[in-house]
């Protein structure tokens, strides 16, 4: 049957499909081959000649570049622990239990991620206007933060729908108390999930821009100095080289996750 | 602790568990609290902040926000270079969420229905890896493509269609001295910048089309053709609208990628983000920001109306 449905794809879908799939992914490379680039005024093409240097440079050359990576580093890795605590929790509750107004505050977990982010970025500037508060790297954290809870949030809510409810009950019924049961039985079981879910918020943490330049003032995070690098760019190559960086830092996690949550699927608890 | 509780602490633990055993609604408010605490207060008090910003109004010769009740700044977004902000922005985002089901449909349709297996797998990489990698780096491979010097034009010369690309940047409107500065670019970099975002629930809705439907309406005598068009094609279409949910609201909202490809005339996220930063209205930004809410709440209401959000 389903070699039924395999078998016959006409020659136009495969070849629109692999067309598709090439757009998505040619780009990407182009910006592994200008970070080797000898010509920094310009994105002429092909590259004139090809060297290491920049690589050296942006090492040692750049100081500029290491402060916004530190930052970025920072509000990341904090962001990504509340988002954590928060998502967990968020899940753990709406997963277990039928209440009226369930649907809505599922919703709102999802709402900083689906309005724009320039939505999410002008409001919480606006609150601070309104408040005071001046800018800060708490005023970055608190902006990732939020919408970094909805990605923990659905990695965990999934794992937890297919957490049975019998192996927490057992455990009760052995003589477990509810810490006990959620160190030994819950955690494990969930451990995974919340892992690639973390991993997915520091990723999109470490990236974001869009709410970020409301938020931070006059800071400068990773991606705000490549924005500033791109608009006016100093030497090019070297912007490349921090890319590259960005891509390798960005879908290490992902992949991560991906395997992660995969494997989770087979893993017991579910009730087949 | 855990190594070697005391009788004590092990009492206290019981005791807290039979609490939380007796009354399963507390414990689900106290897990739900911190979270809703935090998006209440962070996320819905900013909307809030936001829409009492958009009320009042900035001082033209102070530069200073006066806080008074008003209606002005609202009056100032009718303005015909504000409306015709957001007429652009608005047919935008309309041709890239046509142009991204297009394009998004093929992959979407032979990931669900062809592949098996490790192609299975591979095709859900291959979107998902674009999908949450770098934005920046995003538009900045574009902007290496598109630049006069770069690879498009290169490419032209190479199969000699160096006359096709100079007379699609000398149309009217879409054209500009250079890919990189015009409308056409703009285009192409939010259709790559928000693809995946088509493709992932145009796949999940083509994935629930059971196989027994398609089955039967080659039984009763329909062409592959007819089979695609009146089964295949209305059953995928919320996942496609729910796809575009996405394409539409962020390309409403973007301010990079026009500022990075494409010309100078402004869209939504532009004049937001000039308005609050070196023109310090913050009112006027927070009015212009509704304006995309607004036109999510009836997209968004009429997409739920024609069960996209199931396939969500």
């Amino acid at each position: 049957m389903s070699s039924e449905a395999g078998g016959s794809s006409s020659l136009g879908l495969r070849l629109s499909a692999i067309a598709g799939l090439l757009f998505l992914h040619l780009p990407l490379a182009l910006i592994f081959l200008y970070a080797f680039t000898t010509e920094e005024k310009s994105f002429q093409f092909p590259p004139p000649g090809l060297t290491t240097q920049w690589f050296r440079v942006a090492w040692s050359a750049r100081p500029d570049i290491w402060p916004p990576l530190y930052l970025s580093l920072r509000v990341a890795a904090i962001a990504t622990v509340l988002a954590l605590v928060l998502g967990t929790c968020a899940a753990a509750a709406l997963s277990r239990a039928r209440f009226f107004g369930r649907e809505t505050i599922s919703l709102l977990f999802v709402l900083p991620i689906a309005l724009p982010g320039i939505i999410t970025g002008i409001a919480l500037r606006s609150a601070f206007d309104i408040m005071g508060i001046p800018f800060s790297v708490w005023t970055i954290i608190l902006g990732h933060a939020t919408f970094c809870i909805v990605v923990v949030y659905n990695n965990a809510v999934a794992r937890f729908r297919r957490l049975s409810a019998h192996l927490v009950e057992a455990s009760m019924d052995l003589g477990a108390d509810a810490f006990q049961t959620l160190r030994h039985v819950i955690l494990p079981q969930i451990g995974t999930a919340l892992l690639a879910g973390g991993m997915l918020a520091f990723a999109l943490s470490f990236d974001e821009v869009i709410v970020t330049t409301f938020t931070a003032g006059q800071q400068t995070t990773l991606p705000i100095w490549m924005l500033s690098e791109l608009i006016r760019p100093r030497q090019r190559p070297v912007t490349n080289v921090v890319a590259v960086f960005v891509v390798i830092v960005t879908l290490v996690p992902i992949l991560a996750a991906y395997w992660l949550t995969r494997e989770g699927e087979h893993t017991g608890g579910a009730s087949r | 602790m855990t190594a070697a509780p005391t009788a004590r602490q092990r009492r206290l633990a019981g005791s807290i568990s039979d609490v939380f055993f007796a009354r399963p609604h507390l414990l689900t408010a106290l897990l739900l609290a911190p979270p809703l605490l935090w998006l209440g207060i962070v996320y819905v008090g900013s909307l809030f902040a936001l829409l009492l910003q958009s009320f009042y109004s900035l001082d033209d010769f102070s530069g200073v926000i006066v806080h008074e009740f008003t209606l002005s700044t609202y009056q100032q977004l009718l303005e015909a270079a504000n409306v015709q902000v957001v007429v652009r922005t608005v047919s935008m985002a309309a041709l890239v969420t046509i142009a991204s089901a297009i394009i998004a449909f093929p992959i979407a349709y032979y990931a669900a229905r062809h592949a098996r297996g490790w192609t299975k797998a591979l095709f859900y990489l291959a979107v998902m890896m674009p999908l949450w990698s770098s934005y920046l780096v995003k538009i900045y491979a574009w902007k290496l493509i598109l630049a006069k010097e770069g690879i498009m034009t290169w490419l032209a010369g190479q199969l000699h269609l160096g006359w096709l690309l100079d007379a699609v940047l000398g149309l009217p409107i879409v054209g500009g001295p250079s890919l990189s500065f015009s409308y056409l670019g703009t285009f192409v970099v939010f259709v790559y910048v928000w693809l995946p975002y088509m493709i992932l629930p145009t796949q999940a809705a083509l994935e629930r089309v059971p196989v027994n439907f398609i089955e039967a309406a080659a039984d009763l005598g329909a062409d592959p053709r007819q089979t695609f068009r009146t089964v295949t094609f209305p059953l995928a279409l919320p996942g496609i609208i729910a796809g575009s949910i996405f394409t539409f609201s962020l390309t409403l909202g973007d301010y990079i990628v026009p500022q990075i490809v494409g010309n100078s005339r402004p869209f939504i996220g532009q004049a937001v983000y000039t308005l609050q930063g070196t023109a310090g209205n913050i009112p006027l930004a927070a009015a212009f920001t509704f304006v995309p809410i607004a036109i999510m709440a009836v997209y968004l209401w009429m997409a739920q109306r024609m069960g996209a959000f199931d396939v969500l």
